[in-house]
């Protein structure tokens, strides 16, 4: 392998049913950086059958200089074989120095196979990517041991440098209509052997019913919210960040939601990017188990209560006055975008 | 049928904790358990065991007290073990690990290969399909149901919005989730006989694999630091109106990236 001959970024733009999903975005976001940092072309891989023009289009509009588009009837639903196979042909096609994958259950599947295939290395759901200074290198930092640790991780001798990201961690572009940027097709032959999983029955669900323990987001409500009615309109936060809502052990007792939904010592441990203690006091039993979430943001009347401690931002308010201010503010963050 | 289950044992993470002056990970007086999801992998081989018949074995790279694991796998009702161990694989990413463990997997022959979907500990998920691609099998990751039939298998394979009941013929590699089932116990009789059973241990010397793909040598990734997240810096408290607060709070968001 001559390293040199690897230049670019690629990243696989995901798409289901036909939407391109978000992390081909954040992934075209982080791309852009670090193919602006190289001074080198930033690809988007767009693997599926039938894709209307738009959505090449959108992928430049997000940051592509050039769209491949790989199109068969095999791969109009996602499939190990056929998707690996496609991938590995634009590697060998484009021979990308990097490779970025969304560490989505079709990414985590996919990326794997194809590092296997290709024989390069692959780093597992990244929230730090950066060009080291001299080497060139791409430095990809990843938590492991459940959080606990972060490891920075190189693959210096062998290419494309591959890693999967973990989704909403990256920032997208502000999308610009007046980006140039071209479209290629790529012939891969799927042929019948390489469809080798026969998939019987497809099933879409809205958004599955989550656990609070797997949630990126959580808006956790106390007995500082008053009634029921209060609590309810959490969700309305929870609804615009994708989060859940979750609560204290005074809120399960009033019986305002069910304990499946209680975070401390007698309910769930929770490790969030980030948790909102919304009219949440904060005793030792609570703290307990959300103290190692990411992000803090704490609402609380009294100045001096403990959950302050814990914050990263508190704010010293009326709960039942923020949530709607809130719903409204983060309304108009997402129109801005 | 002859099912493989490939199995790491790993430090219970619920307990690992940080050194608060090293920044490293305690280790010490942590107990090491079987992996949940290879757990529930293998509690799903042993229910197709006692169904329709079958030989599991139980496969586990690592250092020698990685023996532990394979006996409780024994206790469990497994029927045979396999450690690999070597200096010689030592310091492997998931690519180096998956062609050791795919050569002894070509060694021992198999129907069925059970993986976890991911390790808690390496948390990277990739060590499955990559031992699929090494043995050029099919594979299906994210299984949370179960099912032989004639010469296949069919399995529910979870996505983030739905999933996909998929069939797939024999030979192949599976991932499992932990949720898929609730593991047996050991059995009191099958502890004392895992104790009395052997333990087959395979070095270098006991399987086909080129040393320049092995170990650290043959593992393309390096990792070049590991630290912690270190301590959190303390936050800020602002007395304000509630719209104020709102602003503050979807600012904080948005240099977190999260918005
Ligand atoms: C053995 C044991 C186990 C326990 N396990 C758990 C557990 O797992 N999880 C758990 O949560 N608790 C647990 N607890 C209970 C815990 O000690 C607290 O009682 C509980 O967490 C309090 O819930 P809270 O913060 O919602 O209510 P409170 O402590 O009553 O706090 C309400 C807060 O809301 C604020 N507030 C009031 N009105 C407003 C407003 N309009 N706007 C903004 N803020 C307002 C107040 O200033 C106050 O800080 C346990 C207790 C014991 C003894
Ligand atoms: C902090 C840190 C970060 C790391 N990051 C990366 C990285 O990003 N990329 C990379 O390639 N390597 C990485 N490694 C190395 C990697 O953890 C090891 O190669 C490890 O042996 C396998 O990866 P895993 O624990 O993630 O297993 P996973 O791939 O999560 O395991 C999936 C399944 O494979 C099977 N399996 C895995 N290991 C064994 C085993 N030893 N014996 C039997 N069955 C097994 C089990 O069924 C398991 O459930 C990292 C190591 C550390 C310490």
């Amino acid at each position: 392998m001559n390293i040199s001959d690897y230049k670019g970024v690629m990243v696989f733009a995901e798409q289901r049913r036909g939407t391109v999903q978000k992390i081909a975005y954040e992934l075209l976001g982080v791309g852009r950086r670090i193919a602006d940092t190289l001074e080198e072309p930033l690809l988007a891989l767009l693997v599926g059958h039938g894709l209307p023009d738009s959505a090449a289009a959108e992928l430049i509009a997000q940051g592509a200089d050039t769209v491949v588009v790989v199109d068969d009837p095999a791969l109009e639903v996602y499939m190990t074989e056929p998707y690996a196979k496609a991938m590995t042909a634009a590697i060998e096609r484009y021979k990308p120095g990097i490779v970025f994958t969304g560490a989505t259950t079709i990414g985590r599947d996919l990326a794997p196979r194809v590092s296997a295939r290709v024989r390069t290395g692959l780093t597992a759901d990244c929230t730090g990517l950066e060009i080291e200074d001299g080497t060139r290198n791409l430095l990809m930092t990843r938590p492991a041991f459940g959080g606990n640790i972060m490891a920075t991780i190189v693959c210096p001798e062998h290419r494309p440098q591959m890693s999967t990201v973990r989704p909403g961690v990256m920032r997208r572009l502000e999308r610009d209509d007046s980006r140039k940027g071209s479209v290629e097709k790529l012939a891969v032959k799927i042929e019948a052997k390489d469809k080798n999983v026969e998939i019987l029955e497809v099933v879409v669900e809205k958004a599955a019913k989550k656990n609070i323990e797997e949630a990126n987001v959580l808006i956790s409500g106390g007995r500082g919210l008053g009634n029921l009615d209060n609590f309810n309109k959490l969700q309305g936060v929870a609804d615009e960040l994708g989060g859940l809502v979750s609560a204290s052990r005074a809120v399960v007792d009033a019986g305002w939601v069910g304990q499946d939904r209680q975070v401390g010592q007698t309910g769930k441990t929770v490790r969030p990017d980030v948790y909102f203690a919304c009219g949440i006091s904060g005793m030792i039993q609570h703290v307990a188990g959300m103290e190692d979430s990411d992000f803090i943001v704490a609402i609380n009347k009294n100045s001096a209560a403990p959950i302050f401690e814990y914050a990263d931002v508190g704010i010293v308010a009326d709960i039942n006055k923020v949530v709607p201010a809130l719903v409204e503010e983060l309304k108009a963050a997402k129109a801005a975008r | 049928m002859n099912i493989v289950v490939c199995m790491k044992q790993v430090p219970d993470t619920t307990e690992v904790k940080i050194d608060p002056v090293t920044g490293t990970l305690i280790r010490e007086g942590i107990p090491s358990i079987i992996n949940p999801d290879d757990k529930g992998g293998l509690e799903a081989a042993l229910a197709l065991k006692d169904e329709l018949g079958a030989k599991v074995t139980v496969l586990s790279m690592g250092p020698p007290q990685a023996d532990l694991a394979l006996r409780e796998a024994l206790a469990m009702g497994a029927d045979e073990a396999v450690l690999l161990s070597d200096r010689a694989f030592g310091g492997a990413d998931t690519w180096a690990t998956s062609t050791t463990i795919a050569a002894a997997l070509r060694k021992l022959g198999f129907d069925l290969i059970v993986c976890g979907r991911q390790a808690i500990d390496g948390d990277t998920a990739q060590v499955g399909p990559q031992i699929a691609e090494h043995l050029g099998l099919p594979h299906v990751s994210y299984v949370s149901e179960l099912e032989a039939t004639e010469g296949a298998v069919t399995v529910k394979r979870v996505f983030e919005d739905g999933y996909q009941r998929i069939k797939v013929k024999l030979p192949c590699l599976l991932t499992a989730l932990k949720d898929m089932n609730k593991p047996r116990y050991m059995s009191v009789a099958g502890i004392f006989d895992a104790y009395k059973r052997e333990v087959k241990v395979w070095g270098l010397a006991d399987i086909e694999v080129d040393q320049d793909n092995i170990g650290l040598k043959g593992s393309p990734t390096r990792v070049k630091k590991s630290f912690t997240k270190g301590v959190k810096s303390a936050g800020k408290v602002y007395e304000v109106d509630a719209k104020e607060g709102a602003r503050i709070i979807v600012e904080a968001l948005k240099e977190k990236y999260v918005i």
